[in-house]
């Protein structure tokens, strides 16, 4: 949290040369995984982030099974070679707390109750760490839901914003994370208008906090475009494409 | 990876229908409005043989916290900061649903969410406490143990490690001959700031501060907004499978402030009273 160095240069560019508003370069590619039910692999800025999904399956231990809905599991988990120093590959506290909030952000899309006594596992695995990495894991997780075909009620995006040099800005990368001001992952149903996931790092004023909210959800509808087109990509080829950008 | 167990206290249908009706008045099964806290209780230095130590009592929530000071070697990335270390555990003896083992997913969250509470508002001056830059820093770990639960440990846990670290008196070390040696000195924590921790939940279109257990059976989301002295945000943290609306979440940061800063004058009399 130490300002060492401008993060915004004269010209109003980040470190990585992007705007305020501006995402990093995102990329989503759907059914990577042949033998999973359904899978994404996202490259959210220098993220690489591969998210599978196995499921409605028989539950295992059963005992945890419930007889009126589906249990959602979901694990987050970093490579050892996904950051700078090698990671232990044990879950840390932050792979568990990640794990459990991503769980709540996916929950209140899916409609669990339409698969009784079953369980959906998603494995969120971090290739490549870049700041924004929850984020990035959601957004890979709710497509893979989808191509999983679990009935869903919306698609969960996310995006962080944040606070760097007293400015908010949309899409904090790993640089600005550590060395600027706030950090707030927000992950948002964009259609039932929904805030699933909030998190905040760092110190913002009243009116800074709903700034930030809002060009984080101005992130996420951004996001949700592209999980959008990835889907489309995947179960319609390349004409739907076309023809819907003419 | 593992479903917490400790949420799944039953309340009855007929309880959850009177509390339905009640928060549609306004009103909960306590008899309190729904922006009302219940009554805190801090007490401070129980524990001689930590550096500092708090016992809170909010409602029937109860939390212990102590404060334990050694050296040690600094972070990575932090080398000209002291390293402060929250752990939270609920203790069996908590409730009947509470069984001993290693922390489960919600405990892990409990500490996480505190820790970074008091991190992040920078409570403490973490610079002030450098032996050798990079080398030997002061190592504060703050141990909280929830010993009976009722609802919101978010709150009473955080408030536990404030009031504790407010108790502290840290030891004085100095390097003799490359060796840590402890003067038998005493001085004052480094503090900045006083950061409050808020939790409220939905039930339904019912937003509640400090939820007791069961309303928190009950609930559908849950969200825990930290602010510093200047009633600026530090940490946020939702919970829960249910989701927030946009006006929802405004609403809420606007109580933190004003209910946070009543808990703040709890801390100050503390200081004052010289505790």
């Amino acid at each position: 949290m130490t300002q060492a160095r401008s993060l915004i240069d004269e010209n109003g560019k980040r470190t990585d040369g992007r705007t305020e508003n501006q995402l990093r370069e995102i990329k989503i590619t759907v059914g990577v995984i042949k033998n999973a039910d359904g899978s994404a692999f996202i490259e959210f800025g220098m993220n690489k982030i591969l998210a599978a999904v196995y499921g409605p399956r028989e539950v295992h231990p059963k005992h945890m099974a419930l007889p009126d809905r589906c249990v959602l599991r979901c694990r987050y988990h970093m490579t050892p070679f996904s950051t700078d120093t090698r990671k232990n590959p044990a879950p840390s506290r932050r792979e568990v707390e990640i794990s459990k909030v991503m769980r709540e952000a996916l929950e209140p899309a899916l409609m669990l109750e339409d698969y009784p006594r079953t369980a959906i596992d998603v494995y969120v695995e971090v290739l490549q760490a870049d700041g924004g990495s929850r984020c990035a894991g959601i957004t890979a997780a709710s497509v893979a839901l989808a191509d999983a075909g679990i009935n869903m009620r919306d698609i969960v995006a996310a995006c962080a914003a944040g606070k760097i040099n007293g400015k908010i800005v949309m899409d904090i990368n790993d640089t600005e994370d550590k060395e600027g001001d706030a950090d707030m992952p927000v992950a948002y149903m964009p259609h039932l208008e929904q805030v699933t996931l909030l998190q905040l790092d760092g110190i913002l004023n009243d009116e800074q906090f709903s700034q930030c909210l809002d060009e984080a959800i101005k992130g996420c509808k951004m996001v949700y475009e592209i999980q959008r087109k990835a889907l489309m990509q995947e179960y319609f080829g390349d004409e739907t494409e076309m023809k819907e950008e003419q | 990876m593992s479903l917490s167990k400790r949420s799944t206290i039953i309340v009855e249908h007929l309880r959850r229908q009177q509390m339905w009706d009640g928060l549609s008045k306004g009103k909960r099964l306590d008899g309190r409005n729904l922006d009302e806290l219940r009554p805190i209780e801090i007490e401070t230095g129980l524990i001689k043989k930590a550096n500092g130590s708090a016992r809170v009592k909010l409602g029937n929530s109860e939390v212990v916290a102590g404060v334990k000071v050694e050296t040690g070697e600094p972070f990575e990335g932090l080398e000209d900061k002291g390293a402060l270390i929250l752990s939270a555990e609920v203790l069996p003896t908590a409730s009947p649903y509470v069984e001993p083992g290693p922390p489960d997913e919600e405990t892990v969250e409990l500490a996480r969410v505190v820790d970074r509470g008091i991190r992040e508002s920078e409570m403490l001056d973490l610079s002030k406490l450098v032996l050798v830059t990079g080398e030997i820093v002061y190592v504060i770990f703050v141990d909280c143990s929830v010993i009976n639960s009722d609802g919101n440990l978010f709150d009473a846990t955080s408030y536990a490690a404030v009031a504790a670290l407010i108790n502290s008196k840290l030891p004085v070390f100095e390097i003799h001959d490359g060796k840590v040696a402890d003067t038998g000195e005493k001085q004052e924590t480094p503090i900045t700031t006083l950061p409050v921790s808020i939790t409220a939940i939905r039930i339904g279109d019912s937003i509640l501060l400090d939820s007791n257990a069961e309303e928190e059976a009950c609930m559908n989301a849950r969200i825990t907004m930290t602010s510093n002295s200047n009633s600026d945000f530090a940490a946020v943290q939702k919970g829960s499978t249910g989701t927030f609306t946009l006006e929802q979440l405004k609403r809420i940061a606007a109580s933190a402030k004003t209910k946070g800063e009543e808990v703040r004058n709890k801390f100050k009399e503390l200081i004052e009273s010289g505790q």
